[in-house]
């Protein structure tokens, strides 16, 4: 029988002869173990302990190329210099300080600070003192080597931008990662060191895992001097991968060069795949500044700027959509069957609603239209009616199917959402109701109404290609160093238009009067065989009593910000492109002429391919 | 309560081996750290004298005290850990410490006694039949097991929710279990190896890997390990003598002073040292089993078995993970490595150790 009942542990106790076996045993592993490394291997041990340090130095591992559509790199490694100290072979601190505050640009506050930083550190570890040393500065330091013991040069690599700030915006830079940024990594179980570089912003963070190498590093054993005298082992770091880049290099330099002397954005896309052609910010940023550690003072310049050249305007700058929203309003009138094609309503020169004069931007008014003129002309008395028809809150459920008031989701960071105001938005954001008055501002694309110039572009592809709104996307795919083929990306869908054939083809059919026809606002945009269809819109910034036709007398701040978006050739679109220009006045003068450009190169780019395909 | 026949029955040679190791702590926490102010050694010579104190307690009030509350203490205990979670400290990316105000404890450490406790109040209440437990038998004990073992790894603490899972092994095949449901559990266990290994942290991978190959990770474990070995084995066999190992003190050696103390011993007093402590762990442990043959029932049987087992593995995985025998986890060395938490929980089971041994003659 069992012990039922038993408090005395009486089996426990037979038991104990096992439970001792096993402690005597562990115990005899254990010091023969000690026998082993203490005895046997004594010597060994101890010449590694005396002719001491076998140290360890870890090799960066390069970070992997990015490159447009075609295969041009966009982003790169050369090698750079840093130089370091192992405090533990310094024999002279202050002839060390002395001379490497001779050799090279160096505080020697900078060197303390610096030591001072690594004091917990083990002392053996290289400490680093300058980064990116120029050559002839590396060349003084190797000469003096043996004079300065403990003082060593590390070569790793370092990111280039052949391209600066025409691309900047995209790419992202690096910097030094944060104590923050290294606990987030963690969670998601990749190690950083501290002062590793990583990427800070774009596509460097956007696919940070897949360009990030894995770090190498070695055990070497060095002489009391600490000069290195044999390599005990060695890991060779492996690169990271490598990423093309749905970006036309030729196409996004020019957009780069049209928007020259300009604040603002373009972005240009395909409207079938939502490939992003050109992205491009102004003012830009010089990436490579950041690449060998950014000095304070440039630093300074570069968040001091009242620009802010950091902030990516294509998507994250919102602006109201002014004119440019005009084809949504359209159409929700027109799927609500509110007005019909062919109704004309009077639009005259000033719509008077409540104790209150909506002017119109023309004079003297369009008379009555239909609405495909009032697209062309962009009438705003035309659709302050019709946008009160819709009311604010309908007007919102077609503006979110068109992508408006989220953010398009592409991947890069710190993208906005652009606002869609709604009654219920309203009374949740400002705790107040909306006003019926205020309709009239958000039917032609102002008042609360906010928009980044990528959520237009994806809105007037999604019109081109017959009603996708798509996710634009900017990597391609990415490789192996060796080129093979890791992950393929493919087009997205975000959602579809709210919005049948038969106003898609009224809206496209009007949009292309706006560039062809008598009266439309983008007249100077029909060119050859372009065949451009597009809209131009005027985002006011502040209101004005009247409209000066000439910018240069209102001040900048106050100028309006111009807007063009569109896509060409109408029948088979390509290319779409939005172009917004800061306080640039007039979409027709300031924005369009920078959009054709852009249509103008990557057209007749497209036209060459196609007959060197022929 | 204090009876003069239970004074006389008290395990000196316990005591007397705890003390040795205590002191030989202490100055190895004092030779490694002279390079660094030596305020880990006042620390930890505070945390001794404040353990010494807790330790009388423990032996003075009788033992069935913790049978009779060993659920609430269990709770307790679960609580402080879902505390830590919630509001401890985080030191190192792992979130261990409750911070007490005055000083910052390890909940966990604590834990592993209240739950030797629990698993000893509650196999000794349960009938086990002549061929073992099986593998129904398991799902409560196996449930207090959970509970703070899933707290802990949340933390995340590697070595720690590993002490809990061999402590209640060692008890549950102390009291035995059907050989066929120990052969299942193998199995089970071996199907879930790749399970567990995709839910390790990738520095737990690491370590794993860099042990079975320790060029993999020549920067991180496999730097520790490599000059571990070199600090034991360049002691040689008489040592570089006291203060003077220099593989520690260069800091060629990391986490000299916690978990990798024994590696600096046996520098500075070569095999003679590792043998000597190595000896005093053994008699460490055959006086803590001999209290669980002493004792008189069968809690205090598995309670002062329970504590042994904590003891045994935490030195047997410590030793071997210092000496290159197994991977490298955070596990300390009883009484000799640096920290508070662990050195209070082992002074209190030592203890009770003393405790269960000297009520044996008290029907």
């Amino acid at each position: 029988m069992s012990y039922v009942g038993d408090k005395e542990p009486r089996e426990l106790r037979e038991r104990l002869f096992l439970v001792k076996a096993v402690l005597f045993i562990s115990f005899f592993v254990l010091a023969s173990r000690f026998w082993y490394l203490q005895v046997m291997e004594r010597l060994e041990f101890a010449e590694l302990s005396r002719t001491n340090r076998i140290r360890l130095v870890n090799t960066t591992a390069p970070r992997g190329l990015i490159f447009d559509r075609s295969g041009l790199r966009l982003a790169e490694n050369r090698p750079g210099f840093d130089l370091s100290v192992i405090p533990e072979d310094v024999r002279d601190w202050e002839k060390t300080k002395k001379t490497l505050t001779e050799l090279v640009r160096i505080e020697p506050r900078t060197i303390e600070a610096r030591i001072e930083k690594a004091r917990k550190r083990s002392p053996f570890r290289p400490v680093r003192l300058k980064e990116d040393l120029s050559w002839e500065e590396m060349v003084k330091v190797e000469s003096f080597k043996f004079e300065l013991p403990g003082v060593v040069l590390e070569v790793g690599p370092r990111r280039a931008y052949p391209y600066g700030d025409a691309i900047a915006h995209i790419l992202g830079y690096l910097g030094e990662i944060n104590e923050r940024e290294v606990a987030r990594a963690r969670d998601k179980g990749v190690s950083y060191r501290p002062g590793d570089m990583v990427g800070k912003n774009g596509v460097e963070t956007m696919l940070e895992t897949t360009l990030r190498g894995v770090d190498g590093g070695r055990h070497t054993e060095v002489d009391a001097l600490g000069r290195e005298i044999k390599t005990v082992s060695k890991i060779p770091p492996e690169p990271g991968n490598n990423t093309f880049l749905t970006i036309d290099l030729p196409t996004q330099l020019i957009a780069r060069d049209a928007m020259s002397g300009k604040a603002g954005a373009v972005v240009a896309m395909e409207p079938r795949t939502g490939r992003i052609i050109a992205m491009v910010s102004t003012p830009s940023f010089d990436p490579n500044m950041f690449a060998s550690g950014i000095s304070a003072e440039n630093w300074k310049a570069i968040i001091e700027n009242p620009l802010n050249v950091l902030t990516n305007r294509a998507i994250q700058g919102q602006y109201p959509p002014a004119s440019t929203f005009k084809p949504i309003t359209a159409s929700a009138a027109l799927e609500e069957k509110l007005i019909t094609p062919e109704e004309k309503i009077f639009s005259g020169p000033s719509f008077r609603f409540g104790r209150r004069d909506y002017r119109d931007w023309k004079k003297a008014g369009h008379g009555k239209i239909n609405v495909h003129s009032a697209i062309v002309e962009s009438s705003d008395t035309f659709f302050y009616q019709v946008g009160l028809k819709v009311g604010v809150d309908r007007l919102a459920r077609y503006a979110k199917s068109f992508g408006f008031g989220t953010s398009t989701g592409m991947g890069l960071k710190d993208e906005k959402p652009g606002l869609v105001p709604s009654s219920e938005w309203k009374k949740r954001a400002l705790g107040e109701r909306w006003y019926t008055g205020e309709t009239i501002s958000i039917s032609v694309g102002q008042g609360y109404m906010l928009a980044t110039p990528m959520q237009l572009v994806a809105a007037y592809a999604a019109i081109a290609n017959g009603g996708k709104l798509l996710k634009p996307r900017i990597v391609e795919r990415t490789e192996t160093p060796e080129g093979e083929l890791i992950e393929e990306f493919f087009t997205e869908e975000a959602g579809e238009l709210a919005v049948s054939p038969e106003t898609l083809e009224i809206l496209r059919s009007a949009l292309r009067g706006v560039v062809e026809e008598e009266g439309g606002t983008a007249r100077r945009l029909m060119k050859g065989g372009l065949k451009i269809a597009g809209k131009t819109g005027t985002a006011q910034v502040i209101r004005l009593k009247e409209r000066e036709k000439d910018i240069e007398k209102i001040p900048y701040k106050q100028r309006d910000h111009a807007w063009f978006v569109g896509f060409a050739p109408y029948d088979d679109p390509v290319i779409a492109v939005v172009v917004l220009v800061e306080h640039g006045g007039f979409g027709s003068r300031a924005a369009a002429p920078v959009a054709l450009r852009v249509f103008e190169t990557y057209l007749s780019k497209k036209k060459e391919e196609e007959e060197q395909e022929i | 309560m204090i009876d003069r026949r239970l004074f006389a029955q008290i395990d000196w040679r316990l005591l007397a081996v705890t003390a040795a190791l205590a002191a030989i702590g202490l100055a190895s926490i004092y030779s490694t750290t002279l390079g660094q102010g030596g305020y880990a050694y006042q620390r930890q010579l505070w945390w001794v004298a404040a353990g010494a104190g807790v330790m009388t307690v423990t032996v003075i009030l009788n033992y069935s005290l913790l049978e009779r509350f060993a659920y609430p203490i269990f709770i307790l205990s679960v609580a402080s850990l879902a505390a830590t979670l919630a509001f401890g400290q985080t030191v190192g990316g792992a979130q261990r410490w409750l911070d007490l105000g005055v000083v910052s404890v390890q909940p966990s450490e604590f834990a592993k006694l209240a739950f030797i406790v629990v698993m000893a109040r509650y196999l000794s209440s349960i009938i086990v039949p002549k061929k073992g437990l099986g593998l129904k038998d398991l799902f409560l004990p196996g449930l207090l097991l959970a509970i703070p073992f899933v707290l802990i790894v949340r933390e995340p603490d590697l070595g720690t929710s590993l002490i809990f899972v061999l402590i209640f092994g060692s008890m549950m095949l102390t009291v035995k279990i059907k050989t066929r449901t120990l052969a299942a559990l193998a199995v089970l266990c071996v199907t879930l190896i790749p399970f567990a290994w995709g839910s390790l942290r990738s520095y737990q991978k690491k370590r794993l890997l860099s042990f079975l190959d320790p060029a993999s990770d020549p920067l991180g474990s496999g730097y520790h390990l490599l000059q571990s070995k070199i600090a034991i084995g360049s002691g040689g066999f008489l040592g570089k003598g006291f203060t003077k190992g220099t593989q520690a003190s260069l800091m060629f050696l990391p986490e000299h002073h916690t978990d990798f103390i024994l590696s600096t011993l046996a520098e500075e007093w070569g095999l003679m040292g590792s043998f000597t402590v190595l000896a005093l762990f053994l008699a460490l442990l055959l006086r803590g089993l001999e209290a669980a043959k002493n004792s008189k029932d069968r809690f205090g049987f598995l309670l002062a078995l329970g504590i042994a087992a904590m003891l045994f593995w935490h030195i047997t995985i410590n030793i071997g993970m210092v000496s290159g025998l197994l991977p490298v986890v955070g596990v300390p060395l009883p009484f000799l490595s640096y920290g508070g938490s662990f050195l209070l929980t082992s002074l209190i089971g030592v203890g009770i150790l003393v405790n269960i041994g000297m009520r044996r003659f008290i029907f």
